[in-house]
């Protein structure tokens, strides 16, 4: 029943988080401060290699692609997966869990044999225009378009959209519907009204999570897509491995960095509350 | 639209309804009027069907069989949303996203009230309440009192004519429960809505309604004001779930205007008639019963006399608590003006009443107590 924030607690296990922190650090920030480094100092010191980068017109291109695509792939993700963590946040404990593995059991299969699945279901002689033929209608170019990889993508992301939207919904009181109605609101406006805003922070929170990592998805563009859908991760390994540009990779890499960063920070308003789902005793 | 002391309360028709789910009956048959602007509870323990009745009027709930009038019309069939019946919960169910204003305006916006009227509506119901300096805080920054304060103003400001609460104390502390009793009783004095009040708490019963309905097993045991169902039950549950009493079992011989029952070697008389086939009882409440020594016998017209032992004795201030042990096991609660030398425990008495004031019931198998 109190209403006050637990308060925080002390610094003293702080230190626990030492193990994390020394990996992390190892892992992720000195790499990361070599990428930047070399950026700016191969072949030699200065600005080169940003200045190719946003002069070359490919390189635009690709970029605004990859954030059309994981546009699309966050769109997808949120329609897709709102109706499904609201079943599984109202549906008994059988349902439930039945539901959580459906979305946990492709998270246990690798990426590149799931990717592999939709090759063979999207490919031009593949199960979906087999069908397609079959009932009479045309083939569609699923594989090597935009389209495919935005189909395989939603799904490798979807259970990232679902966890956390679930998260919030389970929090939702379905009893404030009641009580809407009793002051005069119809079903309808109950969910736009009371339930849809409730629900935002799971939105955002979940749709902040699938676009950063459809940003830099690489293995389901790679098998999926074909010249037409090359997202910025594939023009990085270009770079890096065939390459061996280290400087302009990593050019491309601090450009995607700073435009992940750029949608957190737009992003993190949305993700602040300045209430608590739950409004008194339960 | 504003808030007005000249709202009239309209009147409720409960009809022959029943609920059930399944091949369970919450609700069998049951048939209650709540007069225009009266102030009612219902009274029971979990799961008697008083919270299923007041879903059954709010519209939470589908009939299963009868018919539910609100002033003239029958909204048995009218979506919970047009009903125009405040509702007050026991958890509260303020909308979290919306500060306190935003929630007392709520049931304004759904109604196409404009939003001078609106504003100015808002505040008069949260100065009823005594939150007007609380409108632009959020529901989790407010004390649980606080929060069902709000709630009361939100079911309140569309001027319902009728404002059902189910248990709206619950979740607060006996203090608390006690100030917002006298809230809410002045509440309804200046609206003049009808008030319908669930409870399990008989003493909140007692302080707020003008008629009680004491519910048991998914039925009505009786309707009454609180002094009626305390000094004339009909049922031997709604006399145990009424205030404290004792409960005196044993064979009785059917009679004329009085009956006497043969109670742990004694013969004790109440006024009524027994039916020869049922076993009966005698409901005596505390303060009918007298203690005094044993062997002082029948006096002032307390000719029930009953021997025993002190089993315990309360001081209480103003009044002594005494229980005491039968022949036959039973215990008898007795309460008595504070006496110089009380009796000890341990000691033998006699328990003395007068045979008008214990209440002849039959048995309906019921228990005492009450949940807490």
């Amino acid at each position: 029943m109190s209403s006050k924030p637990a308060p925080r607690a002390s610094r003293g296990p702080l230190y626990l988080t030492l193990p994390a922190l020394a990996v992390l650090v190892l892992v992720m920030a000195v790499p990361l401060g070599v990428i930047v480094l070399r950026s700016f100092m191969e072949p030699e010191p200065g600005f080169a290699n940003y200045v190719w980068f946003f002069q070359t017109k490919v390189n635009i291109t690709v970029l605004l692609r990859t954030f059309s695509i994981a546009s699309w792939v966050t769109v997808c993700c949120v329609l897709a997966a709102y109706p499904y963590a609201f079943a599984m946040s109202v549906a008994g404990p059988r349902l439930r869990l039945a539901l959580i593995m459906c979305v946990l059991v492709p998270f246990w299969v690798s990426g590149v044999v799931r990717t592999l699945a939709w090759v063979i279901l999207l490919q031009d002689s593949g199960v979906i225009n087999r069908v397609l033929l079959s009932m009479g209608f045309e083939k569609v170019r699923l594989i090597r378009t935009q389209l495919g990889v935005t189909i395989g993508m939603t799904q490798v992301l979807l259970p990232f959209m679902i966890m956390p939207l679930y998260a919030v919904m389970r929090g939702i009181d379905l009893r404030l519907l009641q009580a809407a109605q009793s002051l005069g609101a119809h079903p309808i406006k109950t969910f736009f009204q009371i339930y849809l805003p409730l629900s935002l922070p799971g939105v955002f929170a979940g749709a902040t999570i699938v676009f950063i990592l459809a940003l830099g998805f690489y293995i389901t563009p790679l098998l999926l897509g074909g010249p037409q859908s090359t997202m910025l991760s594939t023009l990085i390994q270009q770079q890096v491995l065939s390459l061996l540009n280290w400087g302009r990779g990593g050019a491309m890499g601090v450009v995607l960095l700073i435009v992940t960063f750029g949608v957190l920070g737009a992003a993190s308003p949305f993700m602040r509350r300045k209430y608590q789902l739950s409004g008194g005793s339960r | 639209m504003t808030l007005n002391t000249s709202t009239k309360g309209a009147a409720v028709d409960i009809r022959g309804v029943s609920k059930f789910y399944g091949s369970f009956t919450a609700l069998d048959d049951i048939s209650l009027r709540v007069e225009p602007g009266e102030f009612m509870s219902f009274l029971g323990p979990s799961g008697s069907g008083k919270t299923t009745t007041l879903n059954l009027i709010a519209g939470f709930t589908d009939l299963s069989a009868g018919e539910i009038r609100l002033g003239e019309q029958s909204i048995g069939h009218v979506p919970a949303h047009k009903r125009n019946i405040g509702v007050v919960f026991q958890h509260y169910a303020l909308f979290p996203h919306m500060s306190v204003a935003q929630n007392v305006a709520y049931p304004l916006k759904q109604r196409g009230i404009a939003k001078a009227d609106r504003t100015r509506a808002v505040d008069q119901a949260l100065q009823k309440v005594q939150l007007d300096k609380f409108a632009h805080r959020y529901p989790s920054e407010l004390s649980g009192g606080q929060q069902q304060r709000v709630a009361l103003a939100r079911a309140m400001v569309f001027t319902p004519s009728l404002l059902l609460m189910d248990e709206p104390l619950g979740a607060l502390d006996k203090k608390l429960r006690e100030v917002l009793q006298l809230e809410i009783r002045r509440i309804h004095r200046e609206l003049g809505s009808t008030f319908v009040y669930v409870t399990h708490d008989q003493e909140e019963a007692l302080v707020l309604s003008d008629r009680i309905a004491v519910f048991n097993k998914g039925r009505i045991e009786q309707v009454g004001s609180g002094h009626q169902l305390y000094t004339r039950p009909e049922t031997l549950f709604v006399g145990q779930f009424i205030g404290e009493s004792s409960v005196l079992r044993g064979a009785h011989s059917a009679g004329g205007a009085e009956t006497a029952l043969t109670i742990a070697g004694a013969t004790l008389v109440a006024p009524g008639q027994a039916r020869a086939d049922a076993p009966h009882v005698i409901l005596l409440r505390p303060e009918s019963v007298m203690v005094q020594a044993s062997g002082t016998g029948p006096k002032d017209g307390m000719t029930n006399i009953l021997g025993g032992t002190v089993r315990e004795m309360l001081y209480l201030g103003a009044a002594m608590k005494y229980e005491v042990t039968l022949a036959d096991g039973n215990h008898v609660i007795a309460r008595t003006p504070t006496q110089d030398e009380p009796f000890a425990i341990g000691s033998a008495v006699e328990l003395a009443w007068n045979p008008k004031d214990g209440t002849l019931l039959a048995d309906d198998g019921s228990t005492a107590g009450h949940e807490g």
